[in-house]
């Protein structure tokens, strides 16, 4: 491979990039399969020196000791060994996923995950044909308890709440009941069809009941590694996507119960009625245990936020540890430790994002979405290197009754299943919609690794089970995943909305809530609305104020989204150059004059007069404006790693001092300029300014107090009419802000035609909390525009 | 079918069916509602809203029941108001309630939307002048925070601004700095909420009822 590659660089520079990272994954397994046989060679040699050691400390009076002289470059690989192979594989997969992307067309036509099972069988083969013997790399325990949790933790925290439990009873319908179908028709009729050659008695034979019932329910569940890893590149519609992928998640439970069941009765031999009927508690016990084990852990992790307002930089460690720690509790009793996972990331996450600061948010999001993408590339790699390394018992009738099996259970139980969900929902299930969500039941490495947990001796049939469970799982990510898309660009099927979630919808929304529980209550009628609008009394009431420091505690809900969309506002206009081109979103050049209803004449033609500011005197101040911001960049760019926060008392803090003192002077002679704010903004006590401005940042206790007569410059930052304005803050004025309820001199304040008084203090304020915001995120790059995970406070 | 026999009036609901979409079961658990809540009476009037004990910690009580008495409502193509309405009226507000057949082509559920959005825009038009201005949003905006905590009315005034921003842009595009918005008209309504899919959402289970789970 090597010489093929150098051989084609010098034919182009474009084509250079994929081929160096075809060269370095070469080097890599390379590398990689070169260092187990140093690994072997070198081990021996340091147990050999030890014994030579130990040789000459017992024989004290032989004095034998030849002395070698002071090494002074050694090899000790067997010291690193595990970390070593653990970080080359870690690196493998994520040079791996680097490389799909650099070439685009690939990446459009086949999944990821075919990819990545693809790279796998390589470097299996590779290994296998260097001569080495493949790590065991796909060990049950540590596919469960270090691959599986972070991409259940990363679904269960970002879970869609609204949707998913609107769609509640469908999903469990289909994963429950769903699972228990395909895991008895399957198994069923393999069993069946394993018995029909009496004249041609094959190995088959022996093949019993419960061993085969346990291999259905193995192979019958719905894998949320595989869904996740498809769905997320076809973007669908919600509502098909959440019944998917919940669905997945869910029949967690069912394995479980399913599999231990069979698993401890396939060496007896019979199930018995009474063993049915504790299945079936068993299987309350385990979901619901494991969602009360994952709450409980879940509150906790949120009652801890509460207090974290001193030591930020540990908040996220807390949402990881609880999580982590909410799936080994429920491990550890046999409960279901997905749905743990799920229910502990769901609870807390409310609270959680109402204490903790802006930039844990982030850190969060982007440790788990690591996490999860890391782990997931592992797997589907561990697969492709696991399918080479196994001993395989192909039998074609088997794996192929599996294959075919496998497909009708799933339409079947979905057509069936549908028919009966239909009378119960009010918006139905189509027919595109019922195919869809058969054809992405794909199975995944869950099965795999259950498979293999299995023991050789109860289950002669083992490595039978196991080929026939890869050849199911390669035929749904592989030809199901692949084929998907264009299936879903054929039938048409609804796509993910890409509009942005508008102040007008959350309105909508919270008016429909209101609206919908009132005719609930007015026909008589106890339905969802009224429960939900329950729940949400309660949990304002009571919940919200045990778990949420401070005065967001009693933030309502519109309010929060509102925040929460102006400050994505405002780092949108900072991360497109300060508002020189106005951000995407708001196309058009209606601002706040055009909306305020008109005002009688003669107020109106006293605001017409509007001065206008002389160009020298703007240019001025815009440099005046420009210079500062660079010092202010100066100033955050060193922290320690404690206060993560910039020392304002570095970096020219007397320059600053002298340009504001020129800066009143200025201030004072423009006063009069109006040009109002186009974003409203919140009052100087509210709960989320306070927070915002206490939170992040710890500066903020030690105040000086001889800053009062610091002035601030505020600008407006994307009026129409000053595009290359910017905004900037003294730090020593928050504080100031939040004591000083009164009008204050405010320096350069720019305000178009207001309509009344009160509006005037609403855009100063809300002048200081953009800059404000806008500091924190001058040196954080922040979270990109992204919709998808933010979700309201409690929907 | 035992409950329908004692109820009076069949003929009437076959009419009413048809005029409504509901079925004769659906009618006759709503008329029961209506006589508990007339009081065995034959018309209802806003007290009768009011006495409902659920309703009362609605922050939009007040809307929601004078919905009930809006004449565009009744598919009349009326004005104005009134001052009590019969189980007929009382049943053609319900209906905007009622969730869209399986089968239905594309232009039913546009319909379907339409009516639907038209229930929503009238509640919000509180004048009936055929827009929605922006003292009338804020006032919705303020009604909806008003059972949610004292944050005074500047919060809401701004969210109301912000969302008749929002409308402006969508709508208008570009407007010059001395033009002014006059409120958002049904057309701009539509546009607005085109994405909501309301025909999904604005929906009350009207089946599984029976007297036993009407609360007092």
């Amino acid at each position: 491979m090597p010489s093929r590659t150098e051989h084609h660089s010098p034919a182009g520079v474009g084509r250079s990039l994929p081929e160096r990272g075809l060269l370095l994954l070469a080097v890599l397994v390379l590398l990689e399969g070169s260092v187990l046989p140093l690994g072997a060679a070198s081990s021996p040699d340091t147990n050999h020196q030890g014994n030579v050691d130990n040789h000459n400390e017992g024989n004290v009076g032989h004095n034998v000791t030849t002395k070698k002289p002071f090494p002074v470059l050694s090899l000790d690989y067997h010291h690193i060994q595990t970390p070593f192979e653990i970080s080359l594989w870690v690196l493998l997969a994520s040079l791996m996923k680097l490389g799909f992307h650099l070439i685009p067309r690939l990446s459009g036509i086949v999944p990821e995950s075919c990819l990545l099972i693809t790279v796998g069988l390589l470097v299996g083969g590779l290994i296998k044909l260097a001569g080495e013997k493949v790590p065991p790399v796909l060990d049950s325990r540590l596919f469960f308890l270090c691959l599986l949790p972070p991409i259940i933790l990363d679904a269960g925290y970002f879970l869609p709440i609204r949707p998913f439990m609107e769609n509640l009873g469908t999903i469990l319908m289909f994963a429950v009941v769903g699972t228990l179908w395909n895991a008895f028709f399957i198994g069923g009729l393999l069993y069946a069809v394993c018995q029909i050659q009496p004249s041609n008695p094959s190995s088959l034979h022996q093949l019993e009941l419960l061993p085969c019932l346990l291999f259905g329910s193995i192979v019958s569940a719905v894998d949320p590694v595989a869904v996740l890893a498809v769905f997320e590149e076809i973007h669908i519609n919600e509502l098909l996507h959440i019944l998917v992928f919940g669905e997945s998640l869910l029949n967690d439970a069912v394995t479980v119960v399913l599999y231990h069941l069979f698993e401890e009765y396939s060496g007896v031999g019979t199930v018995t009625v009474l063993d049915g009927f504790l299945g079936v508690i068993c299987f309350f016990v385990v979901a619901l245990g494991g969602v009360l084990v994952g709450a409980i852990y879940g509150i906790l992790a949120a009652f801890t936020s509460r207090f974290t307002s001193h030591t930020r930089v540990i908040e996220p460690l807390f949402v990881f540890v609880y999580s982590y720690m909410a799936y080994l509790s429920a491990e550890m009793f046999h409960l279901s430790g997905i749905m743990a996972l799920i229910a502990c990331g769901a609870v807390m996450r409310p609270y959680v994002e109402a204490n903790i600061s802006h930039k844990s948010h982030t850190t969060i999001k982007y440790f788990l979405k690591m996490w999860s993408s890391v782990s997931e590339t592992l797997i589907f790699i561990f697969l492709g290197v696991a399918t080479v390394d196994g001993q395989h018992d192909w039998n074609w009738t088997f794996v192929t009754v599996t294959v075919i099996l496998c497909l009708v259970a799933r339409v079947i139980g979905v057509v069936g299943l549908t028919y009966i969900i239909n009378k119960f929902r009010i918006v139905k299930l189509t027919t595109k919609d019922q195919f869809i969500v058969a054809y992405g039941g794909l199975r995944g490495a869950i099965a795999f690794s259950l498979g293999f947990l299995l023991d050789n001796d109860h289950f002669p049939k083992r490595n039978m089970f196991l080929t026939a469970i890869i050849t199911v799982i390669f035929f749904t990510v592989f030809v199901q995943g692949m084929t998907i898309k264009p299936l879903v660009e054929l039938l048409a099927v609804k796509k993910k909305q890409e509009a942005k979630r508008s102040i007008n919808e959350e309105i909508h929304t919270q008016f429909l809530d209101h609206l919908l529980t009132g005719i609930e209550d007015i026909c008589g009628h106890y339905g969802h609305h009224h429960w939900k609008d329950k729940l949400n009394r309660f949990n304002k009431k009571y919940v919200k104020k045990c778990l949420i420091a401070g005065e967001r505690s009693k933030e309502p809900q519109l309010i929060a989204f509102y925040h929460k969309m102006e400050m994505k506002q405002a780092i949108e206009l900072v991360e497109s150059g300060g508002g020189v081109k106005l951000p995407a979103a708001m196309p058009s050049t209606v601002s706040m004059q055009n909306i305020q209803p008109k005002k009688p004449p003669p107020a109106k033609t006293a605001e017409r007069a509007l001065p206008q500011l002389p160009k020298g005197r703007e240019e001025e101040i815009r440099k005046i404006l420009r210079s500062n911001l660079q010092r202010t960049r100066q100033r955050l760019r060193s922290y320690n790693r404690h206060t993560l926060v910039a020392d304002p008392f570095e970096d020219g803090f007397n320059e600053l001092l002298l340009k504001k003192q020129r800066m009143i002077e200025l201030e004072k002679k423009i006063k009069e300029m109006s040009n109002y704010l186009t974003v409203p903004a919140a009052p100087p006590d509210s709960p989320t300014m306070c927070r915002a401005r206490l939170a992040s940042d710890p500066q903020t206790y030690s105040m000086k107090p001889g800053s009062d007569n610091m002035p601030s410059i505020q600008v407006d930052l994307a009026s129409p009419q000053s595009p290359d304005s910017v905004n900037m803050l003294d730090e020593f004025k928050l504080a100031n802000q939040q004591r000083r309820q009164e009008e204050e001199d405010q320096g350069l304040m720019m305000k178009p035609p207001s309509s009344t008084g009160g509006h005037n203090k609403s855009g100063e304020e809300d002048g200081g909390r953009d800059q404000q915001k806008l500091m924190r995120c001058l040196s954080d790059p922040g979270p990109s525009a992204d919709e998808d995970e933010d979700e309201p406070f409690l929907p | 079918m035992g409950a329908l026999q004692s109820l009076p009036g069949q003929p009437e609901y076959i009419d009413l069916a048809e005029k409504t979409g509901f079925s004769f079961e659906q009618i006759g658990v709503l008329h029961k509602r209506f006589k508990q809540l007339s009081h065995n009476g034959e018309t209802l009037r806003r007290d009768h809203f009011n006495e409902i004990p659920d309703l009362a910690c609605n922050p939009i009580r007040a809307q929601i029941i004078e919905a009930f008495f809006d004449r565009r409502n009744f598919r009349q193509n009326g004005e104005g108001t009134v001052e009590e309405i019969g189980f007929e009226e009382f049943l053609v507000v319900m209906s905007h309630f009622r969730p869209p057949s399986l089968h239905m082509t594309e232009e039913q559920r546009e319909n379907v939307r339409t009516e639907k959005l038209r229930f929503l825009f009238n509640m919000h038009d509180t004048d009936n002048d055929g827009t929605i201005t922006l003292e009338e949003y804020r006032h919705v905006v303020e009604e909806l925070l008003s059972r949610s905590g004292a944050l005074g009315k500047d919060t809401a005034k701004s969210i109301a601004d912000a969302a008749m921003l929002e409308v402006a842009s969508i709508s208008m595009g570009h407007m010059e700095p001395d033009e002014f918005y006059e409120g958002i008209t049904f057309e701009h309504f539509l546009k607005l909420l085109r994405g909501f899919e309301i025909e999904a959402k604005m929906n009350i289970r009207f089946l599984n009822m029976d007297t036993p789970t009407l609360c007092k």
